[in-house]
């Protein structure tokens, strides 16, 4: 296997008696978008800041391309920083702000000039290179941020929550541009965010980050189709888990007994061997509800409990007696009022088992 | 009503701050011989005693020498020491508290004090001597105005400018001092003007050939009371005023470029 572009090997962080990181190892390809996805204090912002060289790792190694890094000052990592609030330097005007890691670099003036002029271009903000900062919106200056941590080509571009500060129009416009450019110049990215939808819509792999270990690592439809713990099942978007006890595994499919007495047949994962205690999660828009099952193959009796309009779906929520649930039913088939009893019915295949 | 009073309250603190400059700067331009009124006519000839009278012209140079002697070190070592003290640092309250000090010392005493080092080091009546003295009195004015403005500098700012590749020493001279240069710049104003103004360690430390303006017209005051201490006064006036309007000025311009405070 290829020499990875980054590699954490054991990396433990600790504040004091706080843990913040816990012997946590990842490994990051040339040229891959990793996202580090996790709820706010999980430890992502530290573990970057490890790998930019402003933090000191407890224990453990961070290589680049093979080599250890641990050791260098920031200055020597060759990394492009984006920070939250963007860190433009306010006394320079953007031009100068972009030419900055080109001038420590020793470049000479006149490919200063064109470099600085084409990263502008490429952001699209080739008009305000005179402006300062101050001078311009929230979304120029993240572009300019973004232009200034990628003209000097460095091996790796890191990224912590650069657009948490935007609306969301201009959050979700800049997440395409970014991905754009990530293709266009094939470059490294670790992207720091609390956005899972932000993280699956940009990643190549995503990593869940719980308390300072990472939960699972995985593509974004490994993540959402099979998460490995109720915290990412939770964590990215929204689920249903339904406790129940294996009762026979059949090769790849498995019946699990629920807690109010229904069989359903899932999905056999890792987690699902005979008597085992379980979790069953089924994303709310692959649940049906009408008068009866149709051709799927799992159904339960319920009761609507509520349902409310979301706009382009129907959030409705059903109890079966034993279990509440939440569906994402599509709002054209039916409307369904309170106490109105209904079939919820779901495939075998949209059924994922975790362990409990 | 009680808005009355506080805006009558107001008035009579602010003409009781700026009454004795209004009572003195006429005086400067006075043609007779005497720091009273009425004045018989208006003439330049008191400005004309500074400059050409040798005392007078001897001591603004002074004054001028030692002020600009004394804004660069105390703004140096002044910048220096809050850049230090910058942040969580060991022990950092006692020294910042030591820094402010000879603000609150009495001069006499430091005067005392220094009169004696001074001796020993070889340095007394010199101006040497007194750029040192007056230095000491400087730098708490300058420790706190860099350090305001340094706390307002964000510290991710510096780090993204690490993270470009600036040594610590380039970051510092690209980012950290032109963004608390408003500090500094004050800073400096204000130990000029500390320097400018300061009579008692100048007694003490200062021998015959480092009479400041303000040692001159502290002892021409008592000596023969001569109008030409009104016009000193008033060159005064306008150079501080003309001073802090130059900051004044350049924060505005800076301000309305980069949108710094
Ligand atoms: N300098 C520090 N001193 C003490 N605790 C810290 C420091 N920096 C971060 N922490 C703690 O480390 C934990 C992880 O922080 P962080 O990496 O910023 O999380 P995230 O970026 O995932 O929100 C938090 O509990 C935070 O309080
Ligand atoms: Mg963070």
């Amino acid at each position: 296997m290829a020499i990875p572009r980054i590699r954490f090997d054991q990396i433990t962080k600790s504040y004091g008696s706080l843990r913040v990181i816990d012997g946590l190892s990842l490994d990051i390809a040339k040229g891959e978008f990793i996202s580090l996805l996790g709820p706010s204090g999980s430890g992502k912002t530290t573990l970057l800041m490890i790998l930019a060289g402003f933090e000191s790792a407890t224990g453990g190694g961070v290589w680049l391309d093979g080599k250890r890094i641990d050791h260098l000052p920031p200055y020597r990592r060759d990394m492009g920083v984006v920070f939250q609030n963007y860190a433009l330097f306010p006394h320079m005007t953007v031009a100068d702000n972009i030419a900055f890691p080109l001038q420590m670099r020793g470049v000479r003036k006149a490919e200063i000039a064109e470099r600085v002029k084409r990263a502008l271009d490429m952001v699209q903000l080739g008009a305000m290179s005179e402006r300062y900062p101050a001078q311009l919106s929230g979304g120029q200056q993240q572009r300019i941020a973004l232009a200034r941590a990628l003209v000097f080509e460095p091996a790796v571009v890191l990224m912590d929550e650069p657009l948490g500060a935007l609306d969301k129009q201009l959050r979700e416009q800049m997440q395409l541009d970014i991905r754009k450019l990530h293709m266009r110049l094939g470059l490294t990215v670790v992207f720091v965010t609390h956005d899972q939808s932000e993280a699956l819509t940009m990643s190549d792999r995503i990593a869940v980050f719980n308390k300072g270990i990472i939960e699972q690592i995985g593509t974004p439809r490994e993540i959402y189709d099979h998460p490995a713990t109720r915290f990412v099942a939770e964590f990215i978007g929204e689920t249903n888990l339904i406790e129940g006890t294996v009762e026979r595994v059949e090769a790849d499919m498995a019946t699990v007994r629920l807690a109010g007495g229904s069989e359903i047949r899932v999905q056999a994962g890792t987690a699902a061997t005979t008597s085992a205690k379980v979790l069953v999660s089924v994303r709310p828009e692959r649940i049906h509800l009408g008068p009866d099952a149709g051709e799927r193959g799992n159904a339960l009796r319920s009761t609507v409990v509520d349902s409310v309009y979301q706009g382009d779906h129907l959030r409705v929520q059903l109890d079966d007696g034993a279990h509440g649930f939440i569906v994402r039913s599509d709002r054209r088939t039916a409307e369904w009022p309170q106490g109105a009893a209904v079939v919820a019915s779901f495939q075998p295949e949209d059924c994922w088992v975790i362990a409990s | 009503m009680l808005k009355t009073l506080q805006v009558l309250f107001g008035a009579a603190a602010v003409f009781f701050l700026i009454v004795p400059l209004i009572a003195i700067l006429p005086l400067a331009f006075t043609s007779g011989a005497f720091l009273t009124y009425p004045m018989p006519g208006i003439s330049m000839r008191w400005f004309n005693e500074l400059v050409t009278a040798d005392a007078w012209r001897r001591s603004i140079v002074n004054s001028l020498v030692i002020g600009c002697g004394t804004t660069m070190l105390a703004t140096v070592l002044g910048t220096t020491a809050a850049l230090g003290l910058r942040g969580r640092v060991v022990l950092g309250g006692l020294f910042r508290t030591m820094f402010l000090l000879p603000m609150v010392v009495p001069a006499v005493v430091l005067g005392v004090g220094m009169q004696i080092l001074f001796v020993r080091l070889g340095v007394a009546n010199s101006y040497l001597g007194v750029i040192a003295a007056h230095t000491v009195v400087a730098i708490p004015f300058v420790v706190v105005s860099v350090s305001g403005s340094l706390e307002g500098i964000d510290r991710r700012v510096e780090r993204a400018a690490l993270s470009l590749g600036a040594s610590p020493f380039t970051v510092l001279q690209r980012v950290t001092l032109p963004l608390a240069m408003p500090g500094i710049a004050s800073g400096a104003v204000l130990a000029f003007a500390t320097s400018l103004d300061e009579v008692v360690l100048t007694l003490f430390v200062a021998g015959p050939n480092q009479r400041t303006l303000a040692r001159q017209m502290f002892s021409t005051i008592r000596e023969n009371i001569s109008p030409a201490i009104a016009a000193a006064a008033f060159l005064f006036i306008v150079g501080t005023l003309l001073a802090a309007a130059a900051a004044i000025v350049l924060k505005k311009q800076r301000q309305r470029r980069t949108g710094l405070a």
